[in-house]
This record gives C-alpha cells, structure tokens and sequence, in this order.
C-alpha cells in the first residue's frame, strides 16, 4: 500500500511539475515570440502596431542620418533598411553597434510606428565585417537579389532600390 | 613532420580506441580477466595519443608553421604568444581535439584511479568511454583534420577574430570541456550499470565524485564564460539566453539534478532507474550542446565554420549515443527493482522535488532554444526567442526550487517533519523578508529584484542554519559547537558552500536587476553626472597595440569633486580581418562595477556609454563558491576514494 501510494504522489508531483511547465512555456511563448520580417514582408502585409518584431536586411547605401540628440541625450540615426525590393525607414535612438555602416546585413528589434517607421530599440551588434546574419540572407535569397553559392552577397550600392535624388519607395 | 605526427598519433588514438571499446565489453561479457585488464592500458595508451596529437598542434601553432591550413587559417605572426596557444582550441578543428584530450583524460584518470572498481564495472565503463571516444576521432580525422597541410605556404595566417584574444580562450573552453566530458564518465558508468543490470549503493558512489567533478568545472566554465562575456562584449550584460549560452545550461541543470540524486542513491539506494536516466540526460545533454555549437546551426562567436557535413555527422553520433543508450535503458532498466522506501515529507522527497523542478527549468529552457529552429526548419518562419520568455518561464520555477534549496538539507532521511525544520529557519526567513522589504524602501518598485536578494539572503542564511544545526548550536555548549564543526564531514560544509554561492550569484543577480545606464555625447574637457559622479572626458587619443590600432578615451571619475579614478575604455581596429571590438573599461569595488563604453565619435564629440552595475562582480563570485564547495565536497575521503570515512575519534571537551 505504501508503495503504491508512494508511487502516486510522485507521479502526481510529475503531472504538477510538467503541466506547470508546459504552461508557463505557453503563456511566456505567447507573449514574448519576436517574429523575423524583411521589408518585403512588411511591404506585402503590415504588421500589428505595438508588437515588437524583428526587421533585418540590409543599411541601405547612401540612407544613413545622424540626427542630434533626443531629450535625454541620446544620439539618434535614421537609416534604410532594404531586401533589394522594399525598404523601411528605421529610427533607432542610441549606439549602433561597431561593424554598423552602409551595406552591412543588419538585425534591429523593435515596433512600427502608424507612420511607416520603424522605431528599434537595439540595433544587434555583430561580430565580423563578412558575418551576414542569417535572416538577412534569407531575405535576400526570398526577394531574389542574392544567390548564396556564388558567393558572398554583393555590395548594397549595386542593388539598392533608392536612387539618390528621388524620394524614397515606402514600405507600405 | 611535426604536424604528420599529431595526425598519426590521431590514427593512432582512433585504432586504440576501437580495441578499448570492445576488447574489454567481451572480456566483462565472458568474465575474461585478461580482456578486461587491456582496458585500462588501452585507455592510458589512447591518452598519450591524443595529447601528442594535441602537442604537435599547439607547436604547430606556436611556431605559426603556415603550411598547415588550420595555422593559416586562424593564427598570425603578430599575435602574442599566449594567444598563438590558446588560439590552439580558438576553432573548430582544435576545440574538437581538446574535447576528445579532455575525454582520453577522463578515460585515463578512470583507468589509473578506478583500480578499486570492481574489474567488470571499470572494464565497461572504459570500453563506453573508448565507443564515445571513437565517434569523436572519426569525426575529427573525417571531417575536420587539423593538420591538413597547405601548399605552397602563404606568407602569414588570416588571425583568429580578435574577440577571442583574450585570456577568456585559456580558460573558459577547457573548463567547460571538462565539464561537458566529465558527464560522459557518468554515462559510461550508466550505460555499464543497466548493461550489467545492476545498481547500488557502490555504483552512487562511483558517480557521484564524477558528477561532482563534472559539475564543478561545468560551473566555473559557464561563469568564466559569462564572465568574458560581460567584460569583452561591451554591452554591459553578463548572460543573454543566447542559444549557445542555453547549451552550456541544459547539462549543467540536468547534472545538476543528478548531483543531488546519486546522493540518494548512495545513502539510501532508492533513485537509482531516475539517477541512470538523468545520467544519461546530462550527457545526451552535453552532445547537444556540442551539436548545435559546432555543427553551424547557430551563429555566434561560438560557431567558427559551418559545414554541413560535419553537422549531420555529429547529429548522427548524437543519434547512435542517445538512441542507443535510451533504448538500452528502456529495455533493462524495468528489471531494476526499486529499494529504500521513503515518506514523501523527507530529504529523499526534497531531493525528488529538487530534480523534478530542475528537470522543468531544463524542459523550458530546452523547448526555448529549440523550437525557433524546428519552426524555421519545418515552416520556414523565422522567430526568435529572447531574455523576456526565459525569464518569464524560468523564474516562477526557480522560486519554489531556492526555497526547497534551504529546507531540503536540513530534513532527515526517510521520515521528517516540515515544522521543526521552518522552525529552526525561522531567522532566515525574517533576513529574507527584510531584504525584500529594504529593496523595496530603498531601491524603489523593483519587485523582482527585491524577490532576488530575498531569495539569496534565504539561501545564505539556510546554509548558515543546516551548519549550525549539525554542529548542534543551541544544544550544546559553544567550544563543544566548534569541535563539532571541525568535525563535520567536508561533504556537508560542501553542500552548505554550494548552496551558499548559489545564493551569493543571486544576490548579484538581483543587484544587476537595478543596474542603469546613461548614454551620452561629450565633447573633450565636458562631463556628464552619473549614478552619483561626475564623469569628465579628458580627451581621446590614437594608441598602437601589438597587431591593432586603438581610439582610446581618458575618462576622470570624480566623486564631490575628488577623483576617484580614471577609467579608459578604447575601441581596438584590428586591420587583419577588418574588425572592431570595443573594449570597455571597468572599475569594481565589489559593491558597485563602474562600466564604461566608448561608441563613436561624430561632430567632434564621443558617445559615451555609462554603466553603474551594482553588485556585479558576485555573480560569478558566487559561481566560484559553488565550483568551491564542489571541491571540497569531492575532497571528502568517503567520496574520493569511494570507502566509508575511517572512524573518527570523537570530540571530547
């Protein structure tokens, strides 16, 4: 008898531990999933504002702003993130990272604002100037401007879809 | 020649491993003592292989012999000669041969120190540790030979990527490969007791030294990573959920489970089918990690080259290990029949709701770091799955697991009761709510922190008590308390140390939950105010090092005026490679670490990125307790050579 029901507290204090954890994961997993889009993506469907996401591609050439400080100080860039078919403009109020410059693959996290621009909150740092993060080389391969076996993806100027002079094409 | 040394001392090493692994298991099948005596030569011989293969490397490196491909591929002349060696294991080829040197280590130390084992037992857990050793020889000489040679020679190496020029290389991989192969020791001894159909009390003291040994540098190899980290990333953090980072969690959660319930196994002999399978979790667990490290799944600093050969050829030695030792294990493991009955309320109960709870964080963190690559294999969608998830679903387990983690030692074996231990940690209790409310009254509405130095005053003040109350304070008289102290076996301070640093992390932990930065630009000769101080910008100047050029930034720290210090922090450009690390600079006082970053300069003014992280540096002082009471704990004589302590002369005051 007392095996048995030494057996069935443990089990019960198994089904406790993994339905506990099974829950939180669900629960964490619904609010904290951080999806990946390109700009191509957005161009194709807007996301919900409000939620965070992912954007990456490529800093567009020729589209980097520095722009003073806010408020608190804070030095703030505007760039152009693009896939070679859409862009959207990005604001990001602090230091871009080291390897950050024109034509560099680039991950940023943040929300979209009802304007069409796209407010980060980190910029990811990288850590080699030939590192190209993998969502990025996905969405080149995705909006066909990139074919990996030829080899390392070609300079942003060649395929950059904003021509200077003429006002940007808009994600939306 | 030297370079054709190391690659024939590979062979070498892959043929002795093929007669370890199977020699000795049909010795130990026919009761053959002849067999089962080659393996621990085998296993010596297999050591010295490797570590000439892994000598004739590091010359190779050392004196940047640039014929060989792997030299040319991550040395350079210019780089100090610390950093020629360590850049031995700063790649994929060389990191897998420390990881198989570390194993034929490991063999060795079990051949040499196991001779107390019964001869079956050791013969099989070599012959395991000699199949696992294979595996890892095929894949290197297969797939990633470090001593391919390259012809003609070019004139220098292409560098190793500066991030990891650093004394973090020297450290941190070995220990935590000695953590990682540390656990295949407990495998093997798993893998031997169902082939054997035998568990027992003997059995939980064999695994338990390993699983503490493995346990200790496992720690010490995360937090020296953390670390690194932390002090060369520049981004003022010290664990990001990175995947990589979870793999180097997920053994030690899991070994740290197994820890506590080979302790059960030995003393009590019940546990034992649970400890087996989390024996061979923790290094099912391990393998993973080296699979999504170094097959180029994941990207980071980690990943040195992806090849998709090599990835699916350690996914398939994950395959064979795994698959093979859990079917293994579902086939014999029903014919183990469970002894040592326990009430639920006891420290046996303790330690099952200590595993069950590390087994869900282990789950969690496991589904976390997975699931973004099943998505994007199976759906082709990519997400990401960052620091808020991790802490929203690990942290209300950890809560009930720290609060067990001071009530759990002090309950007696089979039987306890709950009350007459709350009671005796009462005072721990009134610490704990204490710091939460001070958090809250000084620190402002910081809930979680407040909850953190909750937490680790418990655990310090729960270590303090389980001590005291072995040594009977408050029952006996003071003098008589020491002696008993003194007396106390060293596994019981260990436990009580290892929870105590695992407090003390906390309590950095929960320091660096109020932690604040500022970001700002400053011309030279302006200064901004800071966490108290005024931080003055003296001037940026060009400074040339060994093999890059560096801005580098003289900041004054002044407190009321006086000047606290001077902190430089520079951004290094490495010409080689085109590369850029910033490196920040700190000034710790133990309470509070002062960081400071430089970004970039525009318009004649630098961005400046101020940090004040209070408590810092005990996270990973905390990290070093615990490795401590690992030590200490395996320094017991019980544990270390596997006998019952001699009798000791009782105290007589």
């Amino acid at each position: 008898m007392t095996r048995r029901r030494r057996r069935l507290y443990i089990l019960l204090l198994c089904a406790i531990g993994l339905g506990s954890a099974t829950a939180l994961t669900l629960t964490a997993f619904q609010d904290n999933l951080v999806f990946f889009r390109s700009p191509s993506d957005i161009a194709r469907e807007m996301p919900p504002p409000g939620r965070a996401f992912r954007l990456g591609g490529l800093v567009e050439a020729g589209s980097v702003e520095r722009q003073g400080t806010t408020a608190e100080g804070r030095p703030t860039i505007r760039f152009r993130v693009t896939d070679g078919v859409s862009a959207v403009s990005v604001v990001f109020a602090g230091v871009v990272p080291d390897l950050f410059r024109e034509g560099q693959g680039v991950v940023t996290l943040g929300v979209m604002s009802p304007d069409g621009v796209f407010r980060a909150r980190e910029v990811l740092a990288r850590h080699d100037e030939t590192y190209m993060p993998p969502e990025v080389a996905d969405a080149l391969k995705r909006s066909g401007h990139w074919n990996p076996s030829q080899g390392a993806a070609p300079p942003a100027a060649t395929w950059n879809t904003l021509e200077p002079g003429r006002p940007a094409r808009s994600g939306t | 020649m030297i370079p054709e040394l190391g690659h024939f001392a590979l062979i070498l090493a892959a043929m002795l491993s093929i007669a370890q692994s199977s020699l000795p298991m049909i010795g130990a099948h026919r009761a053959d003592a002849r067999l089962m005596g080659s393996a621990a030569p085998l296993a010596l011989a297999g050591f010295l292989a490797v570590a000439t293969a892994f000598g004739a490397l590091m010359w190779s490196y050392a004196s940047n012999d640039t014929t060989v491909a792997n030299v040319v591929a991550n040395s350079h002349s210019a780089k100090p000669m610390l950093f020629k060696l360590t850049g031995t294991w700063g790649n994929h080829e060389g990191s897998m041969i420390l990881w198989v040197m570390v194993l034929a280590a490991c063999s060795a130390s079990v051949a040499a120190f196991g001779r107390r084992l019964p001869s079956a037992l050791q013969a099989r857990v070599l012959a395991v540790l000699g199949m696992i050793s294979l595996g890892f020889l095929a894949f290197i000489i297969l797939t990633s030979n470090p001593f391919e040679r390259v012809w003609p020679p070019p004139a220098d190496g292409q560098g190793l990527n500066p991030l990891l020029q650093d004394i973090g290389l020297a450290i941190h991989p070995p220990l935590l490969y000695t953590g990682y192969v540390g656990y295949a020791v407990t495998f093997a001894f798993a893998v031997a007791a169902l082939i054997e159909g035998r568990v027992d009390a003997a059995w939980g003291r064999w695994v338990r030294p390993w699983s503490l040994a493995a346990w200790s540098f496992l720690t010490m190899g995360i937090a020296i990573g953390s670390w690194w980290a932390y002090y060369e990333l520049g981004w003022g953090g010290y664990w990001f959920w990175d995947p990589v980072e979870n793999a180097s969690l997920l053994p030690w959660l899991a070994g740290t489970a197994l820890l506590h319930s080979a302790i059960v196994v030995e003393k009590r002999e019940a546990l034992k089918i649970w400890t087996v399978l989390l024996a061979l979790l923790a290094f099912a667990l391990s393998l993973l990690g080296t699979f999504l490290v170094r097959s180029g799944v994941l990207n980071s600093v980690h990943s040195f080259a992806s090849d998709p050969a090599r990835g699916i050829f350690i996914l398939c030695l994950l395959a064979i290990y795994i698959v093979g030792a859990f079917a293994l294990f579902a086939w014999r493991a029903p014919s183990m029949a469970p002894a040592g009955v326990f009430s639920p309320m006891s420290r046996e109960g303790a330690i099952v709701l200590n595993n069950l709870l590390l087994c869900s964080i282990c789950a969690v963190v496991l589904v976390g770091t997975l699931y973004p690559l099943f998505l994007d294999l199976l759906t082709d969608q990519m997400i990401s799955v960052g620091p808020p998830f991790f802490n929203a679903a690990v942290g209300p387990l950890a809560l009930p697991l720290i609060m067990g983690m001071a009530v759990g030692p002090m309950m007696a074996w089979k039987r306890a009761a709950l009350w007459p231990v709350l009671q005796r940690l009462w005072w721990a209790a009134c610490l704990a709510l204490l710091a939460f409310i001070l958090t809250l009254a000084f620190a402002g509405w910081h809930v979680l922190s407040a909850l953190g130095f909750a937490a680790s005053f418990w655990l310090l003040g729960g270590a303090v008590a389980d001590i005291a109350d072995r040594s009977g304070l408050g029952r006996t008289r003071l003098a008589n308390v020491f002696h008993r102290a003194r007396g106390l076996p060293r596994s019981a301070w260990g436990a009580a140390i290892a929870h105590a640093g695992m407090g003390v992390t906390i309590l950095g932990i929960s320091g660096m939950g109020l932690a604040t930065e500022k970001l700002v630009s400053v011309p030279p000769g302006g200064s901004t105010q800071f966490a108290g101080y005024e931080w003055r910008l003296e001037g940026i100047r060009d400074v040339t090092g060994p093999n890059f050029t560096a801005r580098r930034a003289t900041v004054t720290v002044l407190q009321d005026g006086r000047v606290l210090r001077v902190m430089e922090p520079s951004k290094r450009f490495f010409p080689l490679g085109r590369t850029t690390t910033t490196e920040a600079a700190i000034h710790t006082n133990l309470v509070r670490d002062l960081y400071l970053v430089l970004g970039e300069e525009r318009d004649g003014e630098a961005v400046l990125r101020l940090h004040n992280n209070p408590l810092a540096p005990w996270i990973w002082l905390g990290a070093g307790i615990m490795a401590l009471g690992g030590a200490l704990s395996l320094s017991d004589r019980r544990i270390r050579i596997a006998a019952p302590a001699r009798h000791r002369k009782e105290a007589t005051a």
